[in-house]
């Protein structure tokens, strides 16, 4: 058995470094930093003034304040279940309906992983359909925060808004006598003084980004206005301007 | 003995009205009983059984509002809408279609049409009050309807705009309807006007319910507020022919000539407008061919998907293709032959309404995510409750035209 000698090994310290050597890790040790220190330099100038030309701009695209959006890291799901397991929890829904789901894309010819998942809840959309078809304002926009919102005592159970749900979002809920939808937990967590929906808290890989799409400092604008990373949402071709992203990677 | 009417001092038309329904109903109402008795025993087998079905099909109505829609109909969280909303269509296409086809006579003038009037407007009003009466178990708080339509209006809605439209409509039959009776023949013009214009904006709308689901391929666009119309006036002159060859068979009367015409006009009318239908259909197929997934998708499950039957078998075969030919073939005078047809329409136009209604929510919301939750069409089946509570509709339609003839002895309609 070959034993090393300890005691005569050649040091390895700056010393006895090839000079090429040196300087190459150096560089690379820069170019590491300065890629840091740049991202954190201009991350400190307001975000505002990157996407958008003022603040009005700002506050026409994002008209509420807060302007609640979700940002679903899809690759990041494992389908675990517990989002859908807090939300039944928080807002009392019934076995029969979700206001949550998770979806399961299966690609068998892809290399390497097949299998994805995409969580849905209701898009909260800037032009919702349901709320244009609702024929008593059962269901409207908050002109707060932007969140669809059920009266329940005002629905007459005519479904034209399930129907005009691009997102499969709504159910009956026999309970309430009235269309049952994701909310946000705006009753259940947000005015309480919570500051995520049951979803996204009990997210353990941090799939579901909640926050304020009209605020240039959050998580959700950050992650939305960036091009490195695909963002996009579904069923874009209706129009409806939804407030819930998707990203990958 | 005969009562004398009393003496009513009221002046102007409305005066004239009272006097009119004073007069008309004490001198009527004895005639009336009389003729309702004078039915043959077909007549109150058929009286008794439509009535048995209204019986049965209320209860059933009750025991799904007990147990709860969910439980008593197919309907489910993607297949929203199913059999009952489609019978309510097809209910109310052939009352604006009555409406349509009975205002050429008694609204614009054309003498040749007046003779079927009468019975056209009543059946309107029945037709109407069927359909109000099967989507009253459709909708799931129908007494909120009344309350916050009127106190929450959202003038975007067309669902809004059909509860408010058809509502106006109904009135205005009814107005028309009473002043024929009460021989008011120009208020009961001006109501039968309202009624048309009230009757075509509702039933557009209607028709722009689905048109205006832009999530929803197979609906969206302009084509269904058109075609409802078009679809309407072929049923209403379907219904015209079929109720007044049954109408002449209940009284034991042989048409007189003015009705044979106006039946000779209205088989005309209907044949042009199954061509019309043709047409509609036609486009329909074309030019979903080369939609989006969506409307393809939902055009495949209607040619040689799940509803291929319902399509070429019970929509174009039975609805349009036999009935045409048959039109022909009687050359517009052999009224049977034209009965004939258009019982074939209206057994086909119920399917045409199902899968109009049905098929535009088959493919799913994520359809293009091609997830496996969702892995093809989705699935309907109309239930127990569902179909005896739409029986229960075509019933009471049924038994109210029945009634009628009898009672307002067979819509004789006076041409001044």
């Amino acid at each position: 058995m070959k034993h090393i000698d300890l005691n005569n090994l050649r040091k390895e310290n700056l010393d006895t470094l090839p000079e090429m050597e040196r300087r190459q890790f150096l560089k690379i040790g820069l170019v590491v930093t300065g890629i840091f220190a740049g991202g954190s330099v201009l991350s400190l100038m307001s975000n505002i003034d990157k996407v958008f030309a003022s603040k009005e701009d700002l506050k026409q695209r994002y008209p509420y304040k807060p302007h609640y959006s979700m940002v679903m890291r899809q690759d990041r799901c494992v389908d675990c279940e517990l989002c859908k397991e807090a939300c039944i929890i928080t807002n009392n829904v019934p076995d029969y309906g979700y206001r949550t789901t998770i979806l399961e894309k299966v690609t068998p010819d892809a290399i390497g992983q097949k299998r994805e998942f995409i969580p849905v809840l209701c898009n909260q959309c800037n032009n919702p359909p349901c709320v244009r078809a609702c024929p008593t304002k059962a269901t409207y926009k908050d002109p707060t925060n932007g969140i669809v919102m059920m009266e329940d005592r005002k629905c007459i159970g005519c479904k034209s808004c399930v129907l005009a749900c691009p997102y499969n979002a709504r159910y009956f809920s026999e309970e309430k006598h009235a269309i049952d939808k994701c909310n946000f937990c705006i009753d259940t967590r947000l005015q309480k003084g919570h500051k995520l929906t049951a979803c996204a808290e009990a997210c353990p890989a941090d799939v579901r980004v909640f926050g304020d799409l009209s605020d240039p400092e959050s998580r959700v604008f950050k992650m939305v206005h960036q091009i490195e990373k695909p963002v996009w949402v579904l069923r874009e071709e209706t129009g409806v301007k939804p407030n819930v992203f998707y990203t990958k990677g | 003995m005969e009562k004398e009417p009393k003496p009513i001092k009221v002046s102007g038309i409305m005066g004239d009205m009272a006097r009119s329904l004073n007069a008309s109903f004490v001198e009527n109402w004895f005639s009336t009983l009389v003729g309702f008795l004078s039915g043959t025993k077909t007549y109150y087998f058929f009286v008794f059984l439509f009535g048995l079905l209204v019986f049965g099909a209320a209860m059933t109505g009750l025991d799904a509002m007990r147990i709860g829609y969910r439980h008593a109909y197919g309907v489910t969280r993607e297949v929203a809408w199913g059999l009952l909303i489609s019978t309510y269509i097809f209910f109310v296409v052939t009352s604006t279609g009555l409406c349509i086809v009975s205002s050429i006579g008694h609204v614009f003038g054309v003498k040749d049409l007046m003779p079927i009037a009468k019975r056209a407007v009543f059946l309107s009003i029945v037709t109407i009050m069927a359909g109000f009466t099967v989507i009253f178990f459709e909708i799931e708080n129908p007494f909120r309807m009344a309350i916050y339509n009127a106190i929450s209006p959202n003038l975007t809605s067309n669902i809004w705009w059909m509860g408010t439209l058809y509502g106006a409509y109904m009135v205005f039959m009814i107005i028309e309807f009473i002043c024929i009776l009460l021989h008011q023949h120009k208020i009961a013009t001006i109501a039968g006007l309202a009624g048309l214009i009230s009757g075509i904006v509702a039933h557009s709308n209607l028709g722009a319910i689905f048109a205006m689901l832009h999530g929803r391929e197979y609906w969206y666009g302009p084509y269904l507020p058109i075609y409802f119309i078009a679809s309407a006036m072929m049923s209403g002159c379907a219904a015209i022919i079929f109720f007044s060859w049954i109408g002449y068979k209940v009284n034991n009367e042989q048409m007189d000539r003015p009705m044979q015409r106006a039946m000779e006009v209205v088989g005309k009318l209907c044949t042009l407008m199954i061509t019309v239908i043709i047409f509609f259909t036609s486009w329909k197929l074309i030019t979903g061919s080369v939609g989006g997934p969506g409307k393809v998708e939902a055009i495949r499950a209607l040619i040689s998907g799940p509803y291929a039957f319902n399509f070429w078998v019970l929509e174009v075969t039975i609805g349009m293709l036999i009935p045409f030919f048959l039109f022909l073939m009687s050359k517009w005078k052999n009224i049977n032959l034209m009965f004939i047809a258009t019982m074939f329409m209206i057994f086909s136009i119920f399917f045409m309404r199902f899968d109009l209604v049905v098929i535009g929510q088959l493919v799913p919301s994520f359809h293009e995510l091609h997830v496996t939750d969702y892995p093809g069409l989705l699935p309907y089946k109309p239930s127990f409750h569902e179909i005896v509570i739409s029986i229960g509709g075509i019933a009471l339609a049924s038994l109210t035209f029945l009634l009628g003839e009898k009672v307002f002895q067979g819509h004789k309609t006076e041409i001044h």
